[in-house]
């Protein structure tokens, strides 16, 4: 029977959490492992340091920077969470890395190790508004030029703030404030229903 | 003459322009007719996927998933399905996942006819485009025939597939699938050997390894510079891992193994077609639990527990436990991953995607510098660049 990736992730996640911990003292980084993969949390000021020794160091070889995420959580203290995904190919791994910060702290970047980071994290500037220090080219990415706010922050509305139509009399688009014939909804369909059974009821009842 | 003074040009590239690829703007910063700095603009295409995602059940989230690569449809579903699936931790029927399988392979073949085709266009050649052209509109028909459209499917399921396959979909996909090989040899005869197509993509666009790990390249892309990675073969998803297919890389990473290599997938997934439809099980297509599969009507009809779960099931959704995961796929484009983070509710809490395009073309700056304007095309064209992706 062949091994199936699991399973040797499975395996080698416990190798991998000594070796970090190890090195950086666990209290500086938490390491969990669910539904097969392996998430580090770690503290703002070792980030560089544990992400530089995850991609050069020969038995990780984290040399592909997969994804950076960003998160909104408005009740926590540390609102954003970051979220960096790193691949090894050659040891096929995954590795989760995600870090905390307040909404007026900024996040030191990425862009010397990896250089697919830079437009991930003109991304996350975009959307939520997070600074990145020593980004070289820290612009807006996918919203409009001149834009205002960072629509994926959970405060900002699904419909937006403004509008955009071609004005027939100034012969150009412009903006304006949103106006919608009707006001966007949102039903609360949840409930403590679990289910029905009625299938089973049925067969019950054939059967009697 | 040595008090002239020289100074580079801007020029602006796109939004529209028909070697874009949609609506790219870059703006480039020329010296004379060499490229020296590529700045792509991107975002003309936003529509704000994942901040609507977090506003819809799981099952209103799917078509969102049609509409980032419109050329890949279905392999970004399985991406968002896998996610959903795995933090419900289910078990999907086998039959559901050869489906998967051989819908995922038919999105590889119009994908990368439609880039194959597209990049001949570029570069002057027509013909090939019409002869894939008239493939896609088979293929697509095959999407019709399972989802009941023929580009944004929706047809993937949590749990499985919407629909079991119509009777004789599959002796007409074999059909269809003995005069293909066929038509990737004619394709092959037009641009292989062409003179004129290795001129403008024979070391055009080099990437090495280094470079293609270091900008978060993937798919073809990796590929193309010799790094053997596939997920199909390494964290294997459905049922590839019992599928015999071979992964091509290049050797160069030019435009032209890119090309070759692409032509080769097309090969390697008629061949996991063939091998889905001769062991194609039978049995259910979706997992059979109320919480996730409308009842039937003859139920509705006679039971009221039965209409409330599909009134349930159609405005509060399933409710998926609390957690986060990453998904990936191996979608034709590259690595489309979906970053899932549930709070236990009936709606996503977080729903990154992670879509292969969007480090392609950040790397489009280094791949073009000090290469001719007329070779930016052939580069923009082998990153099979499109901005449903990559605006999101």
């Amino acid at each position: 029977m062949v091994k199936t990736y699991q399973e040797e992730y499975k395996k080698r996640h416990l190798e991998i959490e000594k070796k970090l911990s190890d090195r950086f003292g666990a209290r500086s980084l938490q390491t969990t492992y669910n539904n097969d993969e392996l998430t580090v949390t770690l503290n703002k000021p070792i980030l560089i340091k544990v992400l530089n020794f995850l991609r050069d160091d020969k038995d990780f070889q984290f040399k592909q920077l997969v994804d950076i995420c960003g998160v909104d959580y408005p009740d926590r203290i540390d609102r954003f969470e970051i979220v960096y995904h790193l691949l090894s190919v050659s040891l096929n791994q995954r590795i989760r890395v995600k870090l905390s910060v307040t909404d007026d702290e900024t996040v030191p970047s990425l862009v010397t190790l990896y250089d697919a980071a830079n437009w991930y994290e003109r991304e996350i500037w975009d959307m939520f508004g997070v600074i990145f220090t020593d980004h070289p080219d820290l612009r807006r990415i996918l919203t409009d030029y001149g834009f205002q706010g960072h629509p994926l922050r959970k405060d900002f509305p699904l419909s937006g703030f403004i509008q955009v139509k071609y004005d027939d009399s100034e012969k150009k688009v412009v903006n304006e404030k949103v106006n919608l014939v009707q006001d966007f909804r949102k039903f609360d369909f949840e409930s403590p229903w679990e289910g029905p059974e009625y299938q089973d009821q049925k067969k019950n009842m054939e059967n009697k | 003459m040595s008090d002239v003074e020289l100074k580079n040009m801007t020029l602006n590239f796109g939004p529209q322009h028909p070697a874009a690829h949609g609506v790219l703007r870059l703006v480039l910063e020329m010296d004379g007719e060499v490229v020296e700095r590529t700045d792509p603009h991107i975002g003309l295409l936003h529509r704000g996927t994942e901040k609507l995602i977090e506003n819809k059940t799981y099952m209103q989230a799917i078509p969102y998933f049609d509409r980032l690569d419109y050329v890949s449809p279905m392999c970004q579903e399985h991406a968002f399905v896998l996610s959903a699936e795995k933090l419900l931790k289910l078990e999907v029927p086998k039959r559901a996942l050869h489906i998967r399988v051989l819908f995922d392979e038919i999105t590889r073949i119009l994908n990368h006819s439609l880039q194959i085709a597209a990049q001949g266009l570029d570069l002057g050649a027509t013909t090939p485009f019409l002869w894939l052209f008239e493939e896609r509109e088979k293929l697509m028909g095959f999407y019709e025939q399972v989802s009941g459209s023929r580009l944004h499917a929706a047809y993937y399921r949590v749990g499985g597939v919407h629909q079991d396959l119509p009777l004789n979909l599959i002796e007409e996909i074999e059909e269809w699938l003995a005069g293909f090989g066929k038509i990737v040899d004619d394709i092959e005869t037009l641009l292989s050997d062409n003179r004129i197509f290795k001129q403008r993509t024979v070391d055009v666009g080099v990437v090495s390894p280094e470079e293609a790990l270091s900008w978060g390249f993937s798919g073809p892309m990796l590929r193309g510079s010799g790094i053997a990675w596939d997920l199909r073969k390494s964290q294997p998803y459905a049922v590839y891992d019992q599928m015999d297919f071979d992964i091509p890389i290049g050797k160069n990473g030019d435009c032209y193994d890119r090309y070759l290599l692409r032509v080769e997938e097309m090969k390697q997934s008629s061949k996991i077609i063939r091998q889905v439809l001769d062991n194609m099980p039978n049995g259910d297509v979706i997992v059979r639990d109320s919480r996730l599969y409308p009842p039937k009507r003859d139920d509705m009809k006679e039971s009221m527990e039965a209409l409330i779960n599909h009134f349930k099931l159609f405005t509060e959704g399933v409710r998926v436990p609390a957690g986060e995961v990453y998904t990936a796929v191996e979608a034709p484009k590259g690595e489309f991953g979906v970053f899932l983070v549930s709070d236990g509710s009936s709606k996503p809490y977080r729903c990154k995607i992670r879509a292969p395009g969007f480090p392609h073309l950040q790397g489009l700056d280094f791949m073009t510098k000090g290469h001719m304007l007329a070779d930016l095309v052939a580069c923009i064209a082998t990153l099979d660049v499109v901005f449903g992706e990559i605006d999101r």
